[in-house]
């Protein structure tokens, strides 16, 4: 059994803004399909008692002082944008208010 | 509007405050409101690849300060990442304290005793701000949109309270008790006309008595404690309505409309969000030790609750004029002023309706000074709050700003003489008042008085007049 | 001539950093339009810094340790003012405003920067082929791949073309190219080096490090480019990374282990395994102990590499969105031009990556895939503790095979991921580890032994890379 379908992968494709052919979704499930195959021994162990590693190095409480330190040159920023006006980034409409 | 007949609402609060730090978040670009666009930007808080967040102490500070003056326990955090697209967030995810969070599980108690319970305050960082242009700035008539990274990554703490509160001025006084707590901690300027506090409520309503919650609206775009409850009260209303004619509650975000007094939903596309949270690998654990959390609580201020309940119990009353007072930040002047001897109810009275901004040159000892000469009969009602408005703009002693403007207690005879020729020259009227009722005495008393004020320039007691003029009618 | 040999000549003013620079740059107009591994020659701006570099030893300064060394950087570090691509066409043309700590650092150290060098697109790739500008070739074959992701590098390194590299790790992506190409390749142990400036890949992954063709070398850049930097929260601040002292300490007393599961991983290569058999007897006979190392949770670490390090790629390639720099692809709406952008400017393995990623952290799937394979990191940390209480290095394969034809494995990634089973643990428990070059295989290309140690243990790694490499000489 498959385990994962190409509609999945049509949903993750739009949960990470990018577009797919036909094509593509064929050969993009195929191939996540083997690799997530290869992922079945993980999956089969039994790790509920093992707490997870996020950072392989342990630090906490990295904190720096509330000083300002200088900005960045507007001017240098707004050159790398596609489009500008106002000395502000310009984007096509937004649809829908932010969640 | 209080309740809704055989339905119980419930609302729970999602109060978004930004932190008065002097940086952000997680560089040193000032945080500031009202900069030129994108001047107050670098490459971490545009997200540029390659950059890196450094954690700001003052603002985990900030947090664990309004934590614990919320009763909150502050435990070990981390950071998650928040994952999803919007053009206003740099790196389209959000930093964001997830399932560890600095603080847990407190208390906000309203100034009639109501407790709220707080599951969290958490520290995340901000999002840019977006302008729409064309279409009247409405973000769907829009022909596009600008974005400024200045607020960028500007310290917030969320906090989230339990879904304790049942009407709509309790959300109100939630909401009014929280800045107040704000301010006196000094942990945000708190403004929601500017954004520095914003306020969401989850409402839902469930029929009396029922034990499960109903399906909630997330009500947001409330800029003003005003909005708040009316929006809650239109929601309530809304969601009874759709229940009575059979219908069902979607769970959805609603826009409050200052315009139309409703509220709207806005998901104009249809969009299923994954966060996809996960640990925010590019920052360590935060776990402060009980020494930090100790510093923290020795420096706490006083907060409104306890000024309330310190005033009052000074006063020997809890007059409504004691959470204003407190509110204003003129509690520690009444204090001194009744500890100096003052009739505490005077004191109340002047400092609660007399004086609304700033106390200027008044102190304490003036104002126990000129409350003794207003009990004493020295000086009227009327003329000690003249006395007040002087003392706070020069700071001079109240007998000599009374004596200036010619306050001088009359005497009786005086008084009695006044009345007499007032009385001669208004015979018919006096006639009405001596054969009228009750109502038309009480209108008549009005105009006697008035005259009496006048001819005395104000300096007669109007208490006074109307015992002189009743007894006079016999 | 080494990076030391060249900085202590310059220093003593016997040679000028220009003419060692001209000599290199001679080899790139050589050599550099049949491999590619250079996105962008910088020679007018290499000249200017030599000169300075000249000017100060003309005036009695010391320019520093790395005192005119041509060094090639990976173009996923950034350098103000210079196109910075991560050879994606969706950054195509971004000039960053600011310079990586790494870049600063070498400047610091006297170094000359010759030019950024091509990698699989944002560092994702075992062979260098995933770049939108072309594939990098192996100066030993040109038929074949260099490795990757930092192939441009090490080929830069391998060719004479710079005399040491910069590259980033994050599941062998310096240690594979570099047993590829038969040079120095080593990762520091996680946090050792800032990645300030290091265009993420996977960030709990992710260390910059040396590719050198000496371990000296190798030593000397990883003293330059180490230690704490205020600017990244997961530098590690305590014991400044010091190896050069200990270098030629020999490996007598040490105990060496051979881990068993890499030396038994699938697709390993007889000629590959006999070269680091006599690796482990090249230490035996320099007075090491050597034994059978067993670190069981290593098996799983090709799969937990594959949900991690996509996971926090997907993450933190969302902000290629075309708003703010690089590429942008219009559309009616923004989310409608994200999607065009992106799917415009990224190239396949990238999308598969991040589809694999988003799909690890999404609802529903997050505790089996993401949630699981973080859980793995903490059994192989484990299993590694237990082997070093026994051991105080070990020893494998860098790769299973010696370099690869180009093309051979593009249609099918997974066995591509396949190729990276013996460097992707040290990653996953962020410890340090190094690729040696120790002989040949049966097809005459370099095979190269991957020496590992523990956190913070880069001292003793770096005295059993030397015994090693003396051991070929
Ligand atoms: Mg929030
Ligand atoms: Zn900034």
């Amino acid at each position: 059994m498959p385990r994962i379908s190409t509609e999945d992968v049509a949903h993750v494709a739009r949960l990470a803004r990018l577009r797919l052919t036909d094509d593509e979704l064929v050969m993009f499930t195929g191939q996540l399909d083997a690799v997530l195959g290869h992922a079945a021994d993980v999956e089969a162990l039994d790790l509920d008692d093992v707490p997870p590693t996020s950072h392989p190095y342990p630090l906490s409480n990295v904190l720096r002082d509330d000083v300002v330190t200088p900005s960045v040159d507007r001017a240098e920023v707004l050159a790398q944008a596609p489009d500008v006006e106002d000395k502000q980034f310009k984007v096509p409409p937004v649809l829908g208010e932010a969640p | 509007m209080s309740g809704i007949e055989g339905w119980e609402t419930v609302v729970g609060l999602e109060v978004h405050v930004e932190l008065a730090t002097e940086t952000k978040l997680f560089c040193g670009c000032r945080n500031a409101f009202g900069s030129e666009p994108n001047t107050n930007v670098c490459p971490v808080c545009l997200g540029l690849p390659g950059s890196l967040p450094v954690l700001n102490r003052a603002a985990v500070e900030y947090a664990m300060r309004l934590g614990r003056a919320l009763g909150c326990r502050v435990d070990a955090s981390t950071f998650s990442r928040k994952n999803y697209f919007y053009p206003d967030m740099p790196k389209d995810y959000q930093v964001s304290q997830y399932d560890l969070p600095i603080n847990i599980d407190g208390v906000l108690e309203l100034p009639d005793g109501f407790r709220v319970g707080i599951e969290r305050a958490h520290i995340e960082e901000d999002t840019g701000k977006s302008t729409h242009i064309g279409g009247g700035g409405r973000i769907h008539d829009a022909a596009y949109s600008l974005v400024d990274y200045n607020r960028a990554g500007v310290p917030l703490v969320e906090i989230v309270s339990r879904p304790d509160v049942r009407t709509a001025d309790q959300a109100r006084a939630y909401a009014h008790e929280l800045r107040g707590i704000l301010l006196a901690t000094g942990v945000s300027d708190a403004r929601m006309e500017e954004g520095s506090m914003r306020v969401d409520a989850n409402v839902s309503v469930r029929r009396e008595g029922d034990e499960t919650l109903g399906t909630r609206a997330e009500v947001k775009n409330l800029n003003s404690i005003r909005s708040l409850g009316r929006a809650i009260d239109y929601e309530a209303r809304r969601q009874v309505d759709r229940l009575e004619a059979g219908e069902r509650i979607i769970q959805e975000t609603r826009h409050w409309n200052e315009e139309d007094g409703r509220t709207h939903t806005l998901r104009s596309k249809e969009e299923a969000y994954d966060y996809r949270y996960f640990p925010e690998p590019d920052l360590v654990p935060l776990a402060p030790d009980a020494d930090w959390v100790n510093r923290v609580d020795a420096a706490l201020p006083l907060l409104p609750a306890a000024r309330r309940a310190a005033l009052a119990a000074s006063a020997g009353v809890a007059t409504a004029d004691v959470a204003t007072i407190v509110d204003r930040g003129h509690d520690e002047l009444a204090g001194a002023a009744i500890a100096a001897g003052a009739d505490a109810r005077t004191v109340l009275n002047r400092v609660g309706n007399d004086l609304a901004g700033d106390l200027g040159a008044l102190d304490a000892a003036g104002l126990a000074a000129l409350v003794a000469l207003e009990t004493g009969g020295d000086l009227t009602a009327t003329q000690a709050k003249a006395v007040l408005a002087e003392m706070v703009t020069s700071g001079r002693a109240p007998a000599a700003i009374a004596a200036d403007l010619g306050f001088e207690a009359m005497d009786a005879g005086a008084l009695e003489s006044v009345v007499d020729g007032i009385i001669a020259d208004h015979p018919d009227d006096w006639t009405q008042f001596v054969e009228g009722d009750e109502k038309a005495r009480g209108k008549l008393t009005g105009f006697f008085v008035g005259l009496v004020m006048k001819a005395t320039k104000g300096q007669a007691d109007g208490k006074a007049v109307t015992a002189l003029l009743r007894q006079k009618a016999g | 001539m080494s990076a030391l040999e060249i900085a202590a000549a310059v220093r003593s003013g016997e040679r000028s950093a220009r003419a060692v620079l001209d000599e290199h740059l001679a080899v790139i107009d050589a050599r550099d339009g049949e491999l590619h591994a250079f996105n962008l020659v910088l020679a007018d701006e290499a000249r200017a810094s030599a000169d300075a570099i000249d000017a100060r030893v003309a005036a009695g300064e010391d320019p520093g340790p790395l005192a005119g060394v041509p060094v090639a950087l990976k173009d996923n570090l950034c350098t103000r003012g210079v196109a910075t691509t991560c050879s994606s066409k969706i950054l195509e043309g971004w000039l960053p405003p600011y310079d990586a700590t790494v870049v600063e650092r070498l400047a610091g150290a006297g170094a000359v920067l010759v030019g950024k060098t091509n990698l699989d697109e944002f560092a994702m790739g075992s062979s260098t082929e995933n770049s939108a500008f072309g594939p990098t070739r192996n100066p030993h074959d040109a038929t074949k791949v260099p490795g990757g992701s930092s192939g441009g590098s090490t080929a830069a390194v391998a060719a004479g073309m710079a005399s040491i590299g910069l590259g980033s790790d994050t599941g062998g992506s310096i240690r594979q190219p570099a047993a590829l190409c038969g040079v120095v390749g080593m990762k520091p142990t996680y946090g050792r080096v800032s990645r300030y400036g290091l265009i993420a890949f996977a960030s709990s992954l992710d260390q910059i490090g040396p590719i050198t063709t000496t371990v000296a070398d190798a030593a000397t850049v990883y003293e330059v480019i180490g230690g704490h930097d205020p600017r990244d929260s997961t530098s590690i601040p305590e014991r400044p990374p010091v190896v050069a002292p200990t270098l030629g300490d020999g490996v007598a007393g040490l105990r060496i282990g051979v881990i068993d599961e890499l030396m038994e991983a699938e697709g390993m290569a007889a000629d590959v395994l006999a070269r680091t058999l006599e690796a482990v007897a090249a230490l035996e006979a320099a007075g090491a102990t050597v034994g059978r190392a067993t670190v069981p949770a290593a098996v799983y670490g090709i799969t937990a590499y594959y949900l991690v390090a996509p996971a926090e790629a997907s993450s933190n390639l969302a902000r290629y969105d075309g708003v703010r720099y690089g590429l942008r692809v219009d559309a009616a709406n923004t989310a409608d031009m994200n999607e065009a952008t992106r799917t415009a400017g990224f190239g396949d393995e990238v999308k598969r990556r991040i589809m694999l990623g988003t799909y690890a952290l999404s609802a529903g799937y997050y505790d089996a895939y993401y949630g699981k394979a973080q859980k793995v990191r903490t059994l192989l940390i484990r299993d590694f503790e237990k082997a070093y209480e026994e051991y105080d290095v070990l020893l494998s394969p860098t790769t299973p095979t010696t370099a690869f034809p180009i093309g051979e494995k593009t249609a099918d990634p997974l066995t591509m991921y396949l190729n990276d089973v013996c460097t992707i643990p040290s990653n996953l428990a962020g410890h340090p580890s190094m690729s040696v070059p120790f002989g040949a295989g049966e097809d005459g290309l370099p095979v190269g032994v991957q020496v590992l140690a523990p956190s913070l243990g880069e001292a003793t790694m770096f005295r059993a890379a030397a015994v090693l490499e003396g051991a070929m000489a």
